[in-house]
C-alpha cells in the first residue's frame, strides 16, 4: 500500500528536485561566470555550483534558498509583522474562504433553480458556461478599482472575484449530482406519490452530495487563485498576491518563489480540508469507509 | 396556465397598472400603450376570457408584448427613468419570462432537437441581461467610468476595430494559440509515455492533480523575466497552465477502458499500438475534450494576466491595464467582449467537435 | 489434446484473505469436443476459461493449449473468446466491432467485409451492422459479440455464458446454430452455462464444478447421437443425463 502509492510520488518529487537544482546552476551560471571574469578569479566546478546557489536575486533560486526564505518569514517573524508570510497568507486565506462560501451558496442555489425549472435550465446554463469565458482573473484589478469606487473595499472585492470563479464548478457539479439519481428510483418515488419537495429532500439532495464535494475541491482551489490575482494589481499591500507583485517589481525572485510555494501549500491544505469534510459527511451518510 | 405562469402574469399586470396610475400624464404615448397592453393582458387570468379566447394564452402574445414594452423603455431611457418606466421595464421582463415558461411547457413532451428552445431561449435571456444593464446604467445615471452601458461598449467595438484586432492578434492568435497547442500537445505526448509504466503513472497522476489545483498563474512574472516582454513569455505561461490539466485528464482517460475491453484486445494478442489506437485513445476522448475545454479558458486568462507583468504596447491585457488607468472603461469592456467572444467561440467549437467525436458517450447518445 | 490441465491451482490474494478459485483441476479436452462447464455461481468457471485464454496466470499446476503454454497459444491467436458481457466498443458500429479482430490481424478490407457480412447473417443481425451497440437490445449485443468471436475462425472457441441474456426462443435457435456450426467446422468448444438442459443438449462432455474451493466434482460423457433435433430434450436418455448432472451439482452443494 505505502510502497504502491508513496514510492512513485516520492520518486517523482525527488526527480523534480534534482532537475530544479540542475536548472538553478544552468540558469544562474552565465551571470556568475561574468562575475568571475570581472574579478578575474580562478574557479572550479564546485565553486560554480556553490556560488550559483547563493545569489541574492538569482534567475532561478535553489529549492533550499526558497525554503530558507519561507522559514525566515514565517517562524522567525512575528505574525503581525508586515514581512511575515503567515500574515500575508492569512489575508489571502480570509478572502478565499469568504469567496468560497459565497460561491458555494450561489452555485447551489443556481443548480437547484436549474434542476427544478426547465426555463431556468435553458436560459441560464449556456450563460453560466459563457460567464467563465470572460477572463475574470484578467479584469480582476479593474473590478476591484470599480468596487472600491462605489465604496466596497478590503476583503469583499477580492472575495467577489473568488465567488465568481468558484460558483461555476459548484453549479455544474451540483446540477449533475441532482440529476444523478437512477430513473428507476425516481419512478419508485413516483409510485409513492411523493411531492416534488419530498423527492428533492429524500433522493436528489443526498445523491448530489458526492458531486458537491468533488466540485468543492475544485472550487476552493480556484477561489485561492482568485484571491491571489485579486491582490495583484490594485497596489494592494498585503496578501500573497501583493508579495508576488512586489517581488516582481524589485526582481526579488526568492520572494516570488517563496510566495508561490506558500500558495501551493495553502492550496494543498484547503483541498485536504475539503477532503476530510467530505469523508466525515459521507461516513455520516452511511458510506463504507 | 400553471401556478407560476399565473403569478408572473398577475405581477406583470400589477406593474403595468402601477405605471399607468403613476405616469398617466407624464409618460410618452409608446410607454402608455405598452403599459395598457400589459394591463389588458392581465385580464387573461379570468377563466371566462381564457376559455372564450384560447389564443390569449399563446406564448407568442407574451413575447410580442414583452418586446414592445422593452423597446418603448429603451426609447424612453434618455429622458430619465421615473418610477413608472421601471414598472413597465419589469412588466416587460415578466412577460418575457412568461413566454419562455409557456414555450417550455409546450415543448416538454417533444423529443429531438428544438432550435427555438436550445438557441432562442438562451439568446432571449442574453437580450434581457443587456436590456437591464442598459436600463440600469442609463436610468440610474451610473457614471460611465464605473460601468458603461452596452450601447456605448457596442459603439466602441465598431469604432476601434483596428486596435481591437491588433490586440486580438497579439494576445489570442500569437500567445494563446501557440501556448495552447504546445501545452496540450506536449502534455498529451507525455501522458502517453507515462502511461506505459505503472510506476510513473502512479507518481505523475497525484502530482499532476496537485499542481493543477495550484495558482500556477503566479509564474507569470517569472516567465516574463525569463522569456522577455513579447508574446513568447505569454505563450510560456499558457504552456505551463494548460500542461497539467491536459496531462492528468489524458492519463485518467487512457486507463478509462474497462478491464473486459482490455482482456478482449489481449485475446487477439493485439500489440501496444493497436491497443492504444483502437481502444485506449477512443475511450480517453471524453477526458481529453474535458481538458481541452478547461484549457481554452485557462489559456486566455494566462495570456492576459501575463501581459500585466510587462508587454510591448499591444495586447488585450496591456490595453485593459492602460485604459483602466485612463478611465476609458468602454474600451476596457470592448476588450473584455472580444476576449469573451473568442473564449466562447473556442469553447463552442470544442463542444461541437466533442459531440461529433464522442457521440457514443452516454451523455450525448441519441436514441 | 487441445487443452490439458494438470493439478491446476489458482488463488486470488484479496484484502481479506486468499480465495481458492481453482483447486487441483485435472481436465483433458480433445480436438473436436464440445465441453460444457456447469456449476453454481462463483465456482471458478470464468476463472478457468481465463486461465486457458492466458488472461489469468495459475498459481500452481500446469496447463497446455494445443500442447503449448497458453501465452503462446494466445499470441498464435488460437482461440475466440465470448465474454460474459457483450464488451462491445461503444464508438464502433456493430459491423466495425465484428471486424475489430480482423483489423488487428491485418486482413484485407475486402475479406473483412465479406466475413463481417457472413457473421452478421449467421447470428441474425441483418440490417443492424450500421447501428451502434447502445442502440441494440442486450440480447442483440450478445449475438454481436458471438459473431465477433466467430469472425476470425479460430479452432478453439471459449464461450462464457454466451446465451445467458437471451430469451428462450432465440436461445434455442442459437443453440441449434452453434451445434451445426460445431459439426460443420469440427471446432473445439469450451462452453460455460448455468442451464442443465443447455449443457446436455450441446455437449459431448459435461464438467460439473463446485465452489469454495473451485474444483471438478464430476465429468459426464454424453452418448447422445451427434444429430440432435431440439425435441431430443424430451427423450429418456436426455433426461437421464440431465438427472446425473443435477445430482453432481447437488453433491457439490452438500459439503457447504
Ligand atoms: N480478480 C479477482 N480477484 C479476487 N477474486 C476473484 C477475482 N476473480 C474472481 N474471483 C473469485 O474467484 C471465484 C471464482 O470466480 P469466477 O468468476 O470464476 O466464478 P464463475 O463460476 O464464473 O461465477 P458466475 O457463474 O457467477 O459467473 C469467486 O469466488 C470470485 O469471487
Ligand atoms: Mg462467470
Amino acid at each position: 500500500m505505502l510502497r504502491q502509492k508513496l514510492l512513485p510520488v516520492l520518486t517523482i518529487i525527488a526527480a523534480i528536485a534534482v532537475i530544479w537544482y540542475g536548472f538553478t546552476v544552468y540558469l544562474n551560471a552565465p551571470w556568475q561566470l561574468d562575475q568571475y571574469e570581472k574579478s578575474a578569479t580562478e574557479w572550479s566546478m564546485t565553486d560554480l555550483v556553490r556560488d550559483t546557489m547563493a545569489h541574492d536575486r538569482p534567475v532561478l533560486p535553489a529549492p533550499h534558498q526558497v525554503v530558507a526564505e519561507i522559514w525566515k518569514t514565517t517562524v522567525k517573524k512575528k505574525v503581525t509583522s508586515k514581512r511575515s508570510l503567515i500574515y500575508h497568507s492569512w489575508i489571502t486565506l480570509s478572502s478565499t474562504l469568504l469567496g468560497f462560501v459565497m460561491g458555494t451558496f450561489t452555485g447551489m442555489m443556481l443548480a437547484i433553480f436549474i434542476v427544478e425549472n426547465r426555463a431556468m435550465d435553458k436560459s441560464l446554463m449556456p450563460w453560466i458556461i459563457a460567464s467563465q469565458t470572460i477572463p475574470i482573473l484578467a479584469i480582476a484589478p479593474m473590478i476591484i478599482v470599480v468596487l472600491n469606487a462605489i465604496g466596497l473595499s478590503g476583503l469583499l472585492p477580492k472575495a467577489l472575484i473568488s465567488t465568481y470563479l468558484s460558483f461555476f464548478p459548484i453549479a455544474v457539479g451540483m446540477v449533475k449530482g441532482l440529476r444523478s439519481p437512477d430513473p428507476m428510483l425516481i419512478d419508485l418515488m413516483r409510485t409513492y406519490n411523493c411531492s416534488r419537495w419530498q423527492l428533492f429532500i429524500t433522493l436528489r439532495l443526498p445523491s448530489s452530495i458526492p458531486y458537491l464535494f468533488t466540485s468543492m475541491k475544485i472550487a476552493i482551489a480556484i477561489s485561492l487563485v482568485g484571491a491571489i490575482v485579486g491582490e495583484l494589481p490594485t497596489g494592494a499591500v498585503a496578501g500573497l498576491g501583493a508579495r508576488l507583485l512586489s517581488g516582481s517589481y524589485y526582481g526579488q525572485t526568492i520572494q516570488i518563489w517563496s510566495a508561490l510555494l506558500t500558495a501551493a501549500t495553502l492550496a494543498a491544505l484547503l483541498v485536504i480540508a475539503v477532503n476530510i469534510a467530505a469523508q466525515i459527511t459521507q461516513r455520516m451518510m452511511g458510506a463504507p469507509k | 396556465m400553471t401556478g407560476l405562469q399565473k403569478l408572473l402574469n398577475a405581477a406583470a399586470a400589477l406593474c403595468g397598472f402601477y405605471a399607468l396610475v403613476d405616469g398617466f400624464t407624464t409618460l410618452s404615448p409608446a410607454l402608455l400603450l405598452a403599459a395598457g397592453l400589459v394591463v389588458v393582458c392581465g385580464m387573461r387570468l379570468s377563466p371566462a376570457l381564457a376559455a372564450a379566447l384560447p389564443v390569449v394564452i399563446r406564448p407568442q402574445l407574451d413575447l410580442v408584448i414583452s418586446l414592445i414594452a422593452a423597446c418603448a423603455v429603451l426609447a424612453a431611457l434618455q429622458d430619465g427613468m421615473v418610477g413608472a418606466v421601471w414598472g413597465i421595464a419589469i412588466a416587460a421582463w415578466l412577460h418575457g419570462w412568461l413566454a419562455v415558461e409557456k414555450t417550455m411547457a409546450d415543448d416538454a413532451d417533444a423529443t429531438g432537437f428544438n432550435w427555438v428552445v436550445s438557441l432562442g431561449v438562451p439568446l432571449f435571456f442574453g437580450f434581457w441581461l443587456l436590456f437591464f444593464w442598459e436600463a440600469l446604467t442609463i436610468g440610474l445615471g451610473i457614471p460611465t467610468v464605473l460601468l458603461p452601458p452596452p450601447s456605448m461598449i457596442g459603439a466602441r467595438l465598431v469604432t476601434s476595430t483596428a486596435i481591437l484586432m491588433a490586440d486580438f492578434q497579439q494576445t489570442f492568435l500569437k500567445a494563446v494559440l501557440a501556448g495552447y497547442a504546445i501545452g496540450c500537445g506536449s502534455a498529451f505526448v507525455v501522458a502517453i509515455l507515462v502511461d506505459r509504466s505503472n510506476f510513473l503513472r502512479r507518481g505523475f497522476l497525484p502530482i499532476g492533480n496537485f499542481i493543477s489545483a495550484l495558482p500556477i498563474i503566479g509564474v507569470a512574472p517569472i516567465m516574463v523575466m525569463w522569456f522577455g516582454f513579447d508574446w513568447q513569455s505569454k505563450a510560456a505561461v499558457v504552456v505551463v497552465m494548460t500542461f497539467f490539466p491536459m496531462m492528468v485528464n489524458t492519463l485518467s482517460g487512457l486507463s478509462a477502458a474497462s478491464a473486459m475491453e482490455r482482456d478482449l484486445l489481449d485475446t487477439y494478442a493485439a500489440g501496444y499500438w493497436q491497443t492504444l489506437f483502437k481502444l485506449q485513445l477512443p475511450a480517453a476522448m471524453p477526458f481529453i475534450f474535458n481538458a481541452l475545454k478547461i484549457n481554452s479558458t485557462l489559456a486566455l486568462i494566462g495570456a492576459i494576466v501575463a501581459e500585466f507583468f510587462g508587454t510591448p504596447i499591444v495586447g488585450i491585457g496591456f490595453r485593459i491595464s492602460t485604459e483602466v488607468g485612463r478611465m476609458n472603461l468602454d474600451m476596457v469592456w470592448a476588450e473584455i467582449a472580444v476576449a469573451a467572444l473568442a473564449g466562447s467561440a473556442s469553447y463552442g467549437a470544442l463542444s461541437l467537435l466533442e459531440r461529433r467525436i464522442t457521440f457514443w458517450h452516454p451523455s450525448y447518445r441519441t436514441k | 489434446m487441445v487443452i490439458k490441465a494438470d493439478k491446476l491451482n489458482l488463488d486470488f490474494e484479496t484484502n481479506d484473505g486468499v480465495v481458492h478459485a481453482l483447486r487441483d483441476l485435472d481436465l483433458e479436452i480433445g480436438a473436436g469436443e464440445f465441453v460444457s462447464l456447469i456449476g453454481p455461481s462463483g465456482c471458478g468457471k470464468t476463472t478457468f476459461l481465463r486461465v486457458i485464454a492466458d488472461l489469468e496466470t495459475p498459481t500452481g499446476g500446469s496447463i497446455a493449449v494445443n500442447g503449448q503454454p497458453p501465452e503462446q497459444a494466445r499470441l498464435a491467436r488460437a482461440y475466440g473468446y465470448v465474454f460474459q458481457a457483450p464488451a462491445l466498443l461503444s464508438w464502433r458500429t456493430i459491423a466495425r466491432n465484428i471486424s475489430l479482430p480482423l483489423e488487428i490481424m491485418g486482413l484485407s478490407s475486402g475479406e473483412q467485409q465479406e466475413r463481417v457480412e457472413r457473421m452478421i447473417n449467421l447470428v441474425g443481425l441483418d440490417g443492424f451492422g450500421g447501428k451502434f451497440p447502445w442502440q441494440l437490445s442486450g440480447g442483440m449485443q450478445q449475438r454481436a459479440s458471438i459473431a465477433r468471436a466467430l469472425a476470425f475462425d479460430a479452432d478453439l472457441l471459449l464461450m462464457d455464458e454466451p446465451f445467458g441474456a437471451l430469451d428462450e426462443i432465440v436461445r434455442d435457435h442459437l443453440n441449434e446454430q452453434l451445434l451445426q456450426l460445431w459439426k460443420k467446422t469440427g471446432k473445439t468448444i469450451c462452453f460455460v452455462t448455468h442451464s442443465i438442459p443447455e449443457a446436455v443438449y450441446l455437449s459431448t462432455k459435461i464438467v460439473v464444478m463446485s465452489p469454495r474451493p473451485g474444483r471438478i466434482t464430476d465429468v459426464i460423457t454424453s452418448d447422445l447421437p451427434d444429430d440432435r433435433p431440439l425435441d431430443i430434450r424430451e427423450t429418456p436418455k436426455f433426461l437421464e443425463i440431465a438427472q446425473r448432472v443435477r445430482e453432481g451439482l447437488r453433491e457439490g452443494h452438500a459439503d457447504d
